[in-house]
């Protein structure tokens, strides 16, 4: 155990919010690089085919850009809860509720013009998200049932009942396999190949779409309600201490289910991203673990904006990149990227504190001596 | 008599589909008694089937595979303990990091072992833990209500379903009723206090989790070396969590929690007789939906209808000596 003592007033910002997750993260991936080993394959290669996969190439920097399109709304999905210090874990199963909205919005609606089209599904989205995490917010606040068994067991249900409503409900009943019918084409999300069809580059198929451009958005949306807001303010003070908060006339009971609101609505945006966007129909199983990365891209990211995306781009190389591994290495499948997941949340979230007092000591002792010299 | 029958055989998969949950509900019980929230049941009980299956596959007996299954999860217990006992990093966070990672790990390498579908090989008699049939179980059959109590309820069942039985009262003896028990207990509610009285607290921690290593090990055991004879992707199922929920709701007391673990299982084994069978005035139940009782009714548990759960006092809280 350490006992080092570091004056945190005195430690330079980029320390502790650039160095010491960079340092984490080098950890996490060298334990990833031995568990490659033990699979059987070079981990050196794997980085390389990573790179070559996220980068080499303009289709693959495009699927290196929709992935973390996803990443981004989920990893911002956990931060919001978590300044609430609520950990929704649920973010799987309210990105899959979250395309129903999606879906049912467009397709009863399709006969509006295009952005209103686009407006209203994406509201749907937002709304069927938000409310999937109402419950388990009402439950937690109310009744102090823990929001992680809540909003994990609400990830089951919520699959078995999209399982329920694909295959007897919103079957596309001249398919066999359980998936909705094609929004009409007229609404699709304008997709890069089109962009980059205008500006004279060819490229074949990529699922980039604009949604892209509604995550950056959903960054600032995030950094501003949560930083520059009543609401924010409220919500970081349940957070941090529920009791001064009450004193200070703060509801946490409001807060809860408005912080877990908002982070639901952000998951179900994956919605607009797979439906709106790339497939155009209800898939079973489309979230796709995305909901569950999302908890290591806001803890990567310090659950701020400015970190998340650098995180979700990180995991957009690995998830991109990952996919030319697992084609390379057939020792290598994408489960192993799972295990990478966890990896990056143990040595960034829980064992974060592993090496940060003696780097920030070993800074601030250097700081010292350059400013007596 | 076919009704009887069928209630017999209805309770005898409630005890064996409980086990896990038994031996999970334990384990959280000395975790958390001490004070350490652990979600990580979830992954530690997956780990433990892969690791007691691959073991078993390779030393050819499935005592040294669950010999292996303890030491990996006692380890992974300690890691839990080095991120959120020594280093007071966020509980629940390194429980979810485990979770994933083993989600990812085991999958990965049964994969790059065994093949691309992420199984493990299938075991053999000698592999695996076969059905235990009680002495006389066969001439008793006959014999009414004895004779299906002892035969067709009591009988026949892994190891594993009597061991977790006889866990429940060794815990609640080993937390009620020795010194080490009441040390673990004032852990979890006024570390401070036990520590002015000279005991360390986070060797009690350790410890604690020790114990709820080797409990969950067994826990998984069960799943790959007994019910199943292989590991497959995600065999866990959320067992981990329903039997923390069940844990709470039986109020971090192994009795009651006993008594939550069976009505869990009691609803699964009622949700594989039902599926398929058309019930009278409301017709046959979609399978997905059957399939979510469990879950549901962890939700409805929760939410308690029974009071509201009190967690041990000092629960998710790193202790920090020097206050």
């Amino acid at each position: 155990m350490s006992n080092i003592v570091v004056d945190k007033s005195k430690v330079p910002w980029w320390v502790s919010n650039v160095i010491v997750p960079l340092v984490n993260l080098t950890l996490a991936l060298l334990v990833s690089g031995l568990f490659v080993f033990i699979a059987g394959e070079n981990p050196i290669e794997a980085v390389k085919l990573i790179i070559y996969g996220s980068f080499g190439y303009i289709q693959g920097f495009a699927y290196t850009l929709y992935y973390t399109t996803n990443f981004i709304f989920t990893g911002l999905a956990f931060a919001v809860a978590f300044h609430c210090r609520l950990f929704n874990i649920g973010g799987e199963g309210q990105a899959y509720i979250g395309g129903l909205g999606v879906f049912l919005v467009a397709i009863n609606l399709s006969f509006l013009p295009v952005p209103i089209v686009w407006l209203l599904a994406i509201f749907g989205a937002f709304l069927f998200g938000a409310a999937w995490a109402y419950i388990p917010a009402y439950l937690q606040s109310k009744r102090g049932s823990h929001v992680v068994i809540t909003t994990i067991m609400f990830n089951f249900i919520a699959s078995s009942l999209m399982i329920f409503l694909l295959v007897d409900v919103i079957r596309d009943t001249n398919q066999m396999a359980p998936h909705t019918v094609k929004l009409p084409e007229e609404i699709w999300l304008p997709s890069f190949e089109a962009f980059s069809g205008i500006l004279g580059i060819k490229i074949r198929y990529s699922p980039l779409n604009l949604t892209f451009l509604l995550a950056i958005a959903s960054l600032f949306f995030v950094w501003f309600l949560v930083w520059k807001t009543k609401w924010g303010y409220e919500m970081r003070a349940v957070g941090h201490n529920t009791q001064a908060a009450i004193y200070a006339g703060i509801s946490p009971h409001k807060n809860i289910i408005i912080a877990m609101c908002i982070s639901g609505g952000l998951a179900g945006l994956l919605g607009v991203n797979e439906i709106l966007g790339v497939s155009h129909k209800i898939q079973a199983g489309f979230p796709a673990g995305y909901g569950f990365t999302g908890i290591a891209v806001a803890l990567m990211g310090r659950n701020h904006p400015i970190g998340i995306l650098p995180a979700a781009f990180l995991f957009g190389i690995l998830y991109q990149g990952g996919s030319e591994v697992t084609f390379e290495m057939p020792n290598i499948t994408r489960y192993m990227f799972v295990a990478v997941q966890g990896l990056i949340i143990l040595f960034s979230g829980a064992l974060e504190n592993l090496f940060r007092p003696q780097i920030e000591s070993f800074f601030v002792r250097r700081l010292n001596r350059e400013v007596n010299a | 008599m076919e009704f009887l029958s069928d209630i017999a055989s209805l309770i005898n998969s409630t005890l064996r589909i409980s086990t896990p949950l038994v031996f999970a509900a334990m384990a959280g019980i000395f975790a958390e008694r001490s004070g350490v929230i652990d979600f990580s049941l979830e992954g530690k009980m997956l780990m433990a089937a892969f690791v007691a299956a691959v073991g078993s596959y390779y030393l050819g007996n499935p005592w040294l595979g669950l010999l292996l299954a303890i030491i990996v999860c006692v380890c992974l217990s300690m890691l839990h303990g080095f991120a959120s006992v020594t280093h007071k990093g966020d509980q629940v966070v390194s429980c979810v990091a485990i979770n994933i990672l083993i989600i990812g790990l085991t999958t990965a390498l049964a994969a790059a072992w065994f093949g691309q579908a992420g199984l493990t090989p299938t075991l053999n008699e000698n592999q695996r833990f076969l059905e235990i049939h009680l002495p006389f179980a066969d001439a008793l059959r006959d014999i009414p209500v004895i004779g299906t109590l002892y035969s067709d309820i009591l009988s026949g069942h892994y190891v594993f379903v009597y061991l977790a039985y006889l866990s429940v009262p060794l815990v609640f003896w080993i937390v009620f009723k020795t010194s080490f028990g009441l040390r673990l207990r004032a852990v979890g509610e006024n570390p401070s206090a036990v520590d002015t009285a000279g005991i360390n607290v986070f060797t009690m921690r350790y410890k604690a989790l020790a114990i709820n290593g080797v409990l969950i090990a067994f826990a998984g055991a069960h799943l790959s070396t007994a019910v199943n004879a292989n590991f497959f992707r995600e065999m866990s199922a959320g067992r981990g969590y329903l039997a923390l929920a069940a844990m709470i709701f039986g109020k971090w007391h192994p009795k009651t929690a006993l008594i939550a673990c069976l009505l869990f299982g009691f609803t699964d084994a009622l949700q594989i007789r039902l599926q398929g069978v058309e019930l009278p005035a409301i017709g046959e139940i979609p399978v997905q939906l059957i399939q979510a009782l469990p879950y549901i009714l962890t939700v409805v548990l929760l939410a308690g209808f029974v009071g509201k759960a009190i967690a041990p006092n000092a629960i998710g809280q790193p202790y920090i000596k020097e206050r």
